[in-house]
């Protein structure tokens, strides 16, 4: 069992956790992920860590209440355990000084994001960082992220926080004014990351995107993460998570996530259907 | 002598009721029928039968006491070979081994010999397994890596020979491919839980949720944590597809994603359990050993009107196991031999609604010795499927090679691995099963972990 030591929520979709994981906080790397299944009938879901405290021996988890499991997992308080939590898997992100990098987190891929600038800065780039949302309400951890770079933009969809717009159309205007950018991570939704891409091949800006692929083991046994890069299979959990996003077929990567979408709605109806048609009685 | 031609049939359950269950599809000898079936044994004093068998199971010996209807002298004398009699009474390919040596198969059936074995073993577990005995504590310590068929095997001797064994299992429970790919109604899981109980009756520890190669490398718990041996049997986890087009298309399969769904996660219970497994209305399974029947199968069990086997050899090179085969016929597998699948279709929703594929002929053997199939020109087909499993096979993991240094493998990433003493490249450092031989069977992955681990054993007493 796996103690939750410190829950915050950061939106009422938004939740983070301390989990204590010792083992997995001792080896793990910015860029990885975990696995965890909440109890015995749990499915088995992969998380990009968000951070880790090698000395208390935590790992932190922020994640989006988007299916049943999230939901689940949200509903759980400090003090709570889950039955299981594998890792750190996956290939470490690739830290280099590449010179000047912008880092970017979308929606709640701020948060894998986090310790992947934190690690760049320390090997010496100059850092540029950007945080994107829908909205002010689904924005976190502004004030660390930027902290860890010199030179910070915030923006919004609807224009409650930071600029009104998007994170490609910031990533523009920085690659625009400063005429040369060396590296780009980009973590968030599928469209963020595909058109963050877009815009950044033909400047031939080296690009960075982790996948946060359908899984069920995490270890390379049964293919379900799998993503064209190239011309080639690959498979997210032991090739990734982190990808050349000039390279990823993302218009795939948007179709396979919607693979389990109508036993997902499934399972969100289980139990609040009130007894009917739902398959859960 | 004309009864004695013929095997005691295994009872099973209706082809049509169990095609919709996930039951166990054989139900097992009873006291009378297995002593019956023990009589027909002559006892033969060459054995030929053990020679068939990769753990050397003193075979005639525990049929004589089967006969006597002594089953827990019976169980004992396997059990000095075999640590996980239910499982290989199940699973192993007898006609294949032990029962292919068999005197009485020249004129007739063999001996039901794994039938025998499920039996005794069954008998056992509902009385209450017994641990075996173990040696004094030898203050040793043995990490074994992966808890298949290989794992277990190693555990079980090591732990018996007095050594402290833990075991890393990267999933949430222990027994890998016996757990995760064997479908329940062939292999219980419940049986498969029992034997590993059985084991840590014997002190062997069990680790759950540890990916070696992640948590800790080998050469870290060689060093740092203090293990005086590493086995690893990590087994063949790495799904191959056909590099055809279509294969990430949404309703493709590998056999590992289908089968972990179902069997591992109880996707045939959703949504009672939280992973979801679906399948369409027409299943092609692409393939032709055991894994593919078990797909085939598993995929009926789940709903599939209509399901396939595409294969492009005949029904005389099917790799599976007659007994598989004939078992998925019965249920209504539908196989299309000769048939090769060259890409597959998708609509604009990169949903599967077909495939297409060539008819096949057979040519000249081929450097396996079985005829190579060869296209015939013209013959493309569309066969109208929304579902396709890949099971042509799997590669070994590459967690493990990749994170120790000096650990040699061959050009297709199995760790190599000497015949004879299960020794790696580096010292202290076995490997046996899939993971060193590719995908193979149950008891050979048994018989290469006994081998490792009579040479750790051998190692440890210096």
């Amino acid at each position: 069992m796996f103690k939750i030591v410190r829950k915050e929520v950061l939106s009422p979709t938004l939740k983070l956790f301390d989990i204590e994981a010792p083992k997995v906080a001792k080896k793990c790397q910015a860029g990885q992920f975990i696995i965890l299944r909440i109890d015995e009938k749990g499915e088995r879901i992969p998380l990009t860590i968000a951070d880790f405290d090698r000395e208390k021996g935590t790992i932190t988890l922020i994640f989006a209440e988007v299916g049943k499991t999230t939901q689940q997992l949200g509903q759980l308080e400090a003090g709570d355990s889950i039955l299981d939590f594998v890792g750190p898997l996956g290939r470490a992100s690739e830290i280099e000084k590449y010179g000047r990098v912008v880092c970017i987190g979308a929606g709640v891929g701020i948060a894998p994001v986090f310790p992947i600038t934190r690690a760049l800065k320390e090997a010496g780039n100059e850092v540029i960082g950007i945080a994107g949302a829908r909205s002010k309400d689904l924005l976190f951890w502004t004030d660390e992220f930027k902290a860890q770079c010199d030179e910070f933009h915030v923006c919004t969809d609807d224009g409650t926080a930071g600029v009104k717009g998007n994170v490609t159309e910031i990533l523009k205007k920085i690659i625009e004014e400063k005429g040369q950018v060396d590296y780009v991570i980009c973590i968030g939704p599928i469209p963020a990351m595909k058109y963050t891409s877009l815009l950044t091949k033909p400047y031939g800006i080296k690009t960075f995107v982790s996948l946060n692929s359908i899984m069920v083991d995490g270890t390379g046994m049964c293919g379900a993460c799998r993503v064209t890069v190239g011309d080639e299979m690959k498979f997210s959990c032991v090739d990734g998570p982190e990808f050349d996003g000039h390279l990823v077929d993302f218009d795939e990567q948007m179709r396979r996530a919607q693979i389990f979408k109508d036993e997902e709605a499934r399972a969100l109806a289980k139990g609040s259907c009130g007894g009917g048609g739902c398959g859960c009685h | 002598m004309s009864l004695n031609t013929v095997k005691h049939e295994m009872p099973c359950q209706d082809p049509k009721v169990r095609a919709k269950n996930f039951d166990e599809v054989a139900l097992g000898y009873d006291k009378e029928t297995a002593i019956a079936e023990a009589s027909r044994c002559l006892g033969c004093k060459k054995e030929p039968c053990r020679q068939g068998c990769p753990v050397q199971v003193p075979i005639p010996q525990f049929i004589a006491k089967v006969k006597e209807g002594d089953f827990s002298g019976a169980i004992s004398t396997i059990k000095e070979k075999n640590a996980l009699p239910a499982v290989c009474g199940r699973v192993c390919p007898q006609e294949a081994q032990c029962e292919k040596y068999c005197v009485l198969g020249k004129k007739g059936d063999p001996v039901g010999i794994g039938r025998m074995e499920r039996f005794v073993a069954d008998w056992e577990r509902e009385q209450g397994i017994k641990p075996v005995e173990c040696a004094p504590p030898t203050g040793k310590k043995v990490a074994v890596v992966g808890s298949g068929p290989a794992g277990l095997t190693v555990a079980a001797d090591c732990a018996q020979a007095g050594h402290k064994v833990t075991i890393f299992e990267a999933l949430h429970v222990a027994g890998g491919v016996l757990m995760y790919g064997i479908p329940e109604f062939r292999l219980p899981k419940a049986i498969v839980q029992a034997e590993i109980e059985n084991l840590k009756k014997m002190g062997v520890e069990i680790q759950v949720d540890a990916v070696i190669g992640a948590i800790d490398t080998v050469d870290e718990l060689l060093e740092n944590e203090g293990y005086d041996a590493v086995f690893i049997g990590t087994g063949a986890g790495l799904p191959y597809f056909l590099k055809i087009p279509g294969e990430n298309l949404n309703g493709v399969y590998s056999a590992n994603e289908f089968l972990t769904r179902t069997n591992l996660m109880k996707g045939y219970l959703f949504p009672e359990y939280d992973t979801p497994v679906k399948v369409g209305k027409k299943v092609a399974v692409l393939g032709g050993g055991n894994v593919a029947m078990d797909c085939a199968r598993t995929a009926l069990r789940l709903g599939a009107e209509e399901v396939y086997i595409v294969y492009r050899r005949s029904m005389e090179e099917l790799p599976a196991r007659v007994e598989e085969v004939h078992h998925a016929e019965e249920e209504g597998v539908i196989f299309k031999i000769l048939t090769n699948p060259t890409k597959i279709i998708g609509n604009d929703e990169n949903w599967v609604v077909g495939m297409e594929c060539l008819k096949y002929e057979l040519g000249e053997p081929d450097a396996s010795g079985r005829r190579s199939p060869v296209a015939i020109s013209g013959s493309e087909h569309i066969v109208d499927v929304d579902t396709v499993v890949v099971a042509i096979g799997q590669g070994p993991n590459p967690l493990v090679p990749r994170t120790t240094k000096g650990l040699e493998t061959n050009k297709w990433g199995n760790i190599v691995a000497s015949e004879e003493t299960g020794l790696t490249s580096k010292p202290a450092v076995y490997a046996g099963g899939d993971v060193v031989t590719g995908a193979a069977t149950v008891i050979k992955a048994m018989g290469a972990g006994r081998v490792a681990a009579n040479s750790i054993c051998e190692l440890l007493k210096k």
